[in-house]
């Protein structure tokens, strides 16, 4: 009797196990389950936690809300100046990294180029580098004496050795090339993968329709780019305000001057040098308010919200 | 060919054997420079001149001595930290893209947005809270702290979601008919055939994992739980950068990643195009 009376439940239960299984009304959540985990737990709850701090004063056992005086306290010269150097580095990297990945990935994928994809692999190996490793490098080439790689090429030119990473335009100069070298390949991945997938027809009827060279990237490669330059544009912009570990190599978190000082590396040090956790929040939250703002700016000036894309 | 066409074929081929060169130059500076005293590097930097008279194996051989163990530990967190990131975040990433893609559900956009939403956030401006939660969690020096909050990144999802959704649906009935669970059938028919996208993002989990600075630099706390370029950045200081380890240590670190690179670029472009990445 007592045997009876156990095993049915517990077949009912395999069996309802096993059904579940195989329902598809069931099946979306054993796909999804891993993601909706870790979005509550390690960035809803995170995130909604970063807008409490930055209203409060958070010490060891004395948590208290001060209201905006977290963001009053952004107002001073260091933060401008991590400001500063975070929208130069952007701008810089933006300038450099869309138009020339860009170009050079439509070379990579006309007939013309030989060996193709040996460059292709060249100009991607940067990119399995670490920061630091090429920091290292970078300071090394960028070494403040006279007998430095270039400051012997620059010597060349008749221009006096430089402290590179000493001044502020030549550290932001360094702080680009370092950028442009890691981000080239990727993103000429990028474009390289959106290149293919332009059905050849297009330029074949062009050509009959007698377009040249020039006509056919205006009129028919740039506008299908277009998905695709958005894309790295976006990343590029949230890659160059999150700029962190670039200044952090060359500097080890303190340049002369704050010539390096970006809005993640003050972030960095209020938060886990200072300790200052209700602020470091304040200074997130600016910054990725000023991240939204720019993209939102960026994709209207793009049409992107417009009805037909 | 033409005249005019072979002219461009060779002025093409000047243009990027001179940038190969000018993109290689730091890598092979680096490996010239590994093979120069600390102090020669200390006092006169990087020279463009070869002077391979001064070349030494000094730089190795302390990393094999004893001072250079912790190097070693490095490494091993590295390895271990960067497979079972790169495994799991494959695994958790495809199941959550294939999901996505092939069914109909409740909530189904909501989640897609949410997905969009985590790529557009940077990671940094939650850190701090995310640093309270992983104490919290018991989490900070350790592995899991280090894996478990990104683990689930949502450009593979996306990336995933784009490929599956390219996939004939045909080998869903067909499995569903032979009495495979729903599970199974992604495991061992869809798997598969998303081969080209598991080696594309193979190289980009792993890549990612491997240099990644910010979070396990928050995390790891202990010197023989840092990974390789947290240690190696250690090595650098106010006082004078510890060459002798910096140099041979940056150089070792390459070389995994650049054996993974060889093993999948195959699949790594044509794995991107047919994942149709079109932002």
């Amino acid at each position: 009797m007592r045997v009876v009376s156990t095993a049915v439940p517990h077949r009912k239960i395999t069996h309802t196990l096993r059904s579940l299984l195989y329902s598809q009304r069931f099946a979306p959540f054993l796909f999804v389950w891993p993601f909706i985990v870790t979005f509550l737990l390690f960035f809803a709850y995170p995130a909604v936690n970063t807008v409490v701090m930055s209203f409060q004063l958070v010490l060891p056992g004395d948590v208290r809300f001060i209201g905006f005086e977290n963001y009053h306290k952004l107002w001073n010269a260091q933060f401008r100046q991590a400001l500063i150097v975070s929208t130069k580095y952007t701008f810089w990297t933006l300038l450099v990294l869309i138009p020339v990945p860009l170009v050079l990935a439509v070379f990579l994928n006309s007939k013309l180029v030989l060996a193709r994809n040996f460059f292709r692999s060249v100009l991607f190996v940067p990119a399995l580098t670490s920061v630091v490793v090429a920091g290292v490098i970078f300071r090394l080439i960028f070494g403040e004496v006279e007998g430095s790689v270039m400051n012997t090429i620059v010597g060349w030119f008749g221009i006096p050795a430089q402290k590179w990473l000493f001044h502020s335009e030549t550290g932001m100069l360094v702080l680009v090339l370092l950028a442009s070298w890691r981000w080239m390949g990727i993103n000429i991945v990028y474009f390289l993968s959106a290149l293919q997938n332009i059905p050849k027809e297009l330029y074949e009827s062009a050509e009959i329709d007698g377009a040249g060279v020039f006509d056919k990237f205006w009129k028919i490669t740039l506008p299908l780019l277009k998905p695709i330059t958005i894309y790295v544009l976006t990343i590029s912009i949230y890659g160059g305000f999150a700029m962190f570990t670039e200044s952090y190599v060359f500097w080890t978190n303190n340049s002369p001057g704050d010539i390096g000082l970006t809005i993640v590396g003050y972030l960095y040090k209020q938060g886990f040098e200072f300790f200052e956790l209700g602020y470091g929040s304040a200074i997130g939250i600016t910054l990725l308010a000023l991240i939204l703002a720019i993209n939102i700016v960026q994709l209207k000036f793009f049409g992107l919200f417009r009805k037909e894309s | 060919m033409s005249t005019r066409s072979r002219w461009a074929t060779c002025l093409f081929l000047f243009f990027f054997v001179s940038l190969s060169i000018i993109v290689l130059y730091p890598l092979v500076g680096l490996l010239l420079a590994s093979f120069k005293p600390a102090t020669e590097l200390l006092r006169n930097g990087l020279s463009l001149k070869l002077q391979t008279e001064l070349f030494t194996l000094n730089n190795y051989s302390y990393l094999f001595s004893d001072a250079g163990r912790k190097y070693f530990f490095w490494y091993r967190n590295s390895l271990v930290i960067t497979s079972l990131f790169t495994l799991l975040s494959l695994l958790l990433s495809a199941m959550v893209g294939y999901g996505l893609a092939i069914y109909q559900f409740k909530g189904k956009n909501i989640l897609f947005v949410l997905v969009l939403v985590v790529m557009m956030i940077p990671v940094e401006i939650i850190i701090l809270p995310l640093y309270k939660l992983t104490i919290s969690l018991q989490l900070i020096n350790n592995y899991w702290g280090v894996i478990l909050p990104f683990v689930v990144a949502p450009l593979p999802i996306f990336f995933f979601r784009q490929f599956a959704s390219s996939l004939p649906k045909d080998y869903l009935d067909a499995g569903r008919v032979d009495g495979c669970t729903e599970l199974g059938i992604f495991f061992r028919l869809m798997m598969p055939l998303m081969l080209p996208a598991f080696g594309a993002m193979a190289i980009l989990q792993a890549l990612h994992s491997w240099n990644n600075f910010l979070w396990p630099l928050i995390v790891l706390r202990t010197d023989d739980m840092l990974t390789l370029p947290i240690g190696l950045a250690s090595m650098i200081t106010p006082y004078g950068n510890n060459y002798d380890m910096l140099l041979s240590g940056a150089v070792l670190s390459i070389v995994p990643i650049v054996v993974l690179f060889a093993a999948f670029q195959r699949f790594f472009i044509s794995g991107l195009t047919a994942g149709g990445v079109k932002g």
